[in-house]
């Protein structure tokens, strides 16, 4: 047992706790030795915010490995333990032939994080959440007991593990349906798109051609250039799409990491309004007018940044925060006004990512819905962000919106009841299995989750 | 929990009717404050000073604290921590600045003076710090004083309990730091406050309004120290090593 800080990827607001690593078979145990502050599991740390920290407690890290893994063939599923991450992951299922049913814009996240924060990815619009690709969990409850729990078995518990952010137990293993693929290049159609309103109209017309679609949009350019951004689809190559070249390996797939940022950067960062400017203004017309069936990798299509390790590093000692929520569709003016607002700020933020996403799903805390998402981080020194984000929060709830618990680092429990009018019905399920309050995390105290 | 912008969500003010104590709290609120707790011996003066700062989604609790009844220090703390949870941040706000001239002659002045500003501020800030250790988290504010990094010989009394709870304060900050609990000290110069009403103002004098933002920069950016207003930083390096024959000469008030 080893006490010390923990943050989240933002790498703000560090609590301390008891970190114990442990197998499966021992998370038991672990568990019952837990004082009044209670257990967690941690995944890989990824959640920008608190969700994986839990103050005075006890946080677990699960280790598991891919080989232990158990692919079935004629199900088209993996079995899998929940310690394990996508990177692993890819790296055993992709040379057979199979692709995880959704992945983030990181590879490096478990699958235990993955269904605790019902991730989704950049096919969203037409495939749902990572929650809606299970068979079956198998968790820990509370109680020390183990169950099996899946769309048809134990329903309300599953649902309320989906995107339960680890407060209704330890995911142990999961049943995951994968997608069959031909070969392990991705064929894009790349669009630099002039302003927001053409890439709300492109993406309504033209998203559900594609399996995926994102759009990177530049948060500097302002006027009549608000909202530039560059729109990339595509789908997974068949095997005929590929060159002679690619075609004799046509599984090949060996990601790897370009550079590591090391943990000496200025106080202060690197990123400022100046250099993003800079960045976004190179990224923009470096990107083609429009082009089609260009042969990428999964890692450069999905995980980008993955290539840089540690990138959080960039923005120095103070951190960064994420902030990423979603609003229905019919709400593009707040999307524009937020949107605007953080142009109009300064506060230097990355490319922002904008995706629409398609339906939701059971699960009473899973964040998508129908709608448009934006996801931008901002350096965590900005002065004036409080009044900034909490002026968002507020356009975005009077829209109908709702803020994403892996990223969220910021907002109020009143700005989550709002968001998500289910939160009373998911409580009962805790509460039932967990009545005593075991399951505990920094960011179920900040937004009353189990008060 | 504070969030990721270092907004606190329930914090309690030692010395609940404080004029820079309550500053600091007006400061600090923001949408993601859930809880005030003033803990505090006028329970009449804190109830006013708590309908200033309630409103619908903010609670306001005024809690009866003896300051010098340091064997109820302890319970104090774990009675909030029982009722609003998490203590986000303490500001430990509670001193007597007393009449030099009768402190320096009066051994029973002295000894009320010495035990409120020191021993009493060393066992609630104690207090705190065992709740924030077990919590894993949390950030002491100690209101010190410019008066503890010289003393002058118009208030020794006053500013040796400054001197000796801003080194107390930085030790136990010191051993505080791995158990996730940020301790930071705060040397303000006069400031216009109750405390110091009807007494000459010093040069560079300031307002609760200004050391409280000071405060809340300090705390955004984890300082362990502040002064306010910054340039007395500069002016006590100096007066520090000002010789002793020329500095019990110099005309300070």
């Amino acid at each position: 047992m080893n006490r010390r800080p923990l943050t989240g990827w933002g790498r703000t607001n560090a609590t301390v706790a008891d970190v114990l690593e442990v197998p499966n078979h021992e998370v038991a145990a672990a568990v019952k030795e837990a004082g009044p502050r209670g257990a967690l599991v941690r995944g890989l740390g990824r959640s920008y915010g608190d969700a994986a920290q839990n103050a005075g407690g006890l946080v677990l890290r699960l280790l598991g490995s891919a080989h232990q893994a158990v692919l079935d063939a004629e199900a088209g599923t993996v079995t899998v333990p929940a310690g394990v991450n996508l990177d692993e992951l890819l790296r055993v299922i992709v040379p057979r032939g199979w692709f995880v049913p959704v992945t983030p814009g990181t590879r490096f996240v478990t699958i235990g994080g993955a269904i605790a924060s019902d991730i989704h990815g950049k096919n969203h619009h037409v495939e749902g959440s990572f929650g809606n690709h299970l068979v079956s969990i198998s968790m820990l409850l509370a109680d020390g007991s183990t169950v099996v729990v899946g769309p048809d078995a134990q329903a309300e518990l599953f649902w309320a593990t989906v995107g339960g952010m680890g407060l209704t137990g330890v995911i142990l293993d999961a049943t995951i349906r994968l997608l069959p693929i031909e070969t392990s290049r991705m064929s894009v159609d790349t669009t630099r798109i002039p302003d927001l309103d053409t890439l709300f109209a492109e993406m309504s017309e033209g998203d559900d051609d594609f399996r995926y679609s994102v759009a990177w949009i530049d948060l500097v350019a302002k006027g009549s250039s608000l909202g530039r951004s560059v729109l990339t689809r595509g789908d997974h190559a068949r095997l005929d799409q590929l060159g002679p070249k690619e075609a004799v390996s046509p599984f090949a797939y060996g990601p790897h990491q370009l550079v590591s940022v090391p943990p000496l950067v200025p106080p202060m960062g690197v990123l400022n309004h100046a250099t993003v400017a800079a960045f976004n203004e190179v990224w923009f017309r470096k990107a083609p007018r429009h082009r089609e069936g260009e042969l990428q990798g999964i890692g450069a299509f999905f995980h980008p940044l993955d290539l840089v390790g540690s990138w959080n590093r960039l923005y120095g000692a103070k951190g960064m925060v994420q902030y990423q929520f979603v609003v229905p569709f019919g709400a593009e003016d707040t999307m524009r006004t937020v949107i605007e607002r953080l142009s109009a700020s300064g506060a230097a933020s990355f490319l922002a990512v904008l995706k629409r996403f398609g339906e939701g799903n059971q699960a009473p805390l899973s964040f998508p819905a129908p709608g448009w998402t934006l996801a931008l981080d901002v350096p965590g020194a900005s002065r004036g962000l409080g009044d900034l984000l909490h002026g968002l929060d507020r356009l975005v709830l009077d829209a109908g919106g709702r803020h994403y618990f892996a990223k969220d680092a910021h907002t109020t429990a009143a700005a989550i009841r709002r968001g998500y009018p289910r939160l009373d019905e998911w409580k009962a399920v805790r509460d039932a299995v967990d009545p005593h309050g075991v399951w505990q995390s920094d960011l179920s105290r900040r937004l009353g989750l189990t008060d | 929990m504070d969030n990721a912008l270092g907004e606190p969500q329930t914090i309690l003010l030692l010395g609940g009717t404080s004029d820079i104590g309550l500053a600091i709290v007006r400061e600090l609120l923001s949408p993601a404050a859930r809880t005030v707790v003033l803990a505090c011996r006028d329970l009449e003066k804190g109830e006013a000073a708590a309908a200033g700062l309630r409103h619908a989604s903010l609670t306001v609790d005024v809690v009866a604290f003896d300051a010098d009844d340091t064997a109820s220090h302890e319970a104090v703390v774990a009675d909030v921590a029982a009722r609003h949870g998490d203590i986000d941040l303490a500001i430990v706000a509670f001193a007597l600045l007393g009449d030099g001239a009768i402190t320096s002659t009066d051994t029973t002045a002295a000894a009320a003076i010495a035990h409120t500003n020191f021993t009493a501020n060393v066992t609630a800030t104690i207090a705190v710090a065992n709740r924030m250790k077990a919590q894993g988290h949390g950030g002491i504010v100690l209101l010190s004083s410019v008066a503890g990094e010289r003393v002058r010989k118009q208030n020794p009394v006053y500013g040796g309990t400054k001197a000796g709870i801003d080194g107390f304060a930085q030790g136990l900050g010191d051993g505080l730091a791995d158990a996730g609990v940020h301790m930071m000290v705060v040397r303000p110069g006069f400031v216009q406050s109750a405390m110091t009403a009807g007494l000459k103002a010093a040069p560079f004098s300031t307002t609760p309004e200004h050391v409280a933002s000071v405060v809340a920069k300090g705390l955004r950016s984890k300082r362990r120290t502040v002064w306010a207003p910054g340039i007395l930083r500069f002016v006590f390096m100096a007066l520090r090593h000002t010789p002793g024959p020329l500095w019990r000469r110099l005309p300070l008030g």
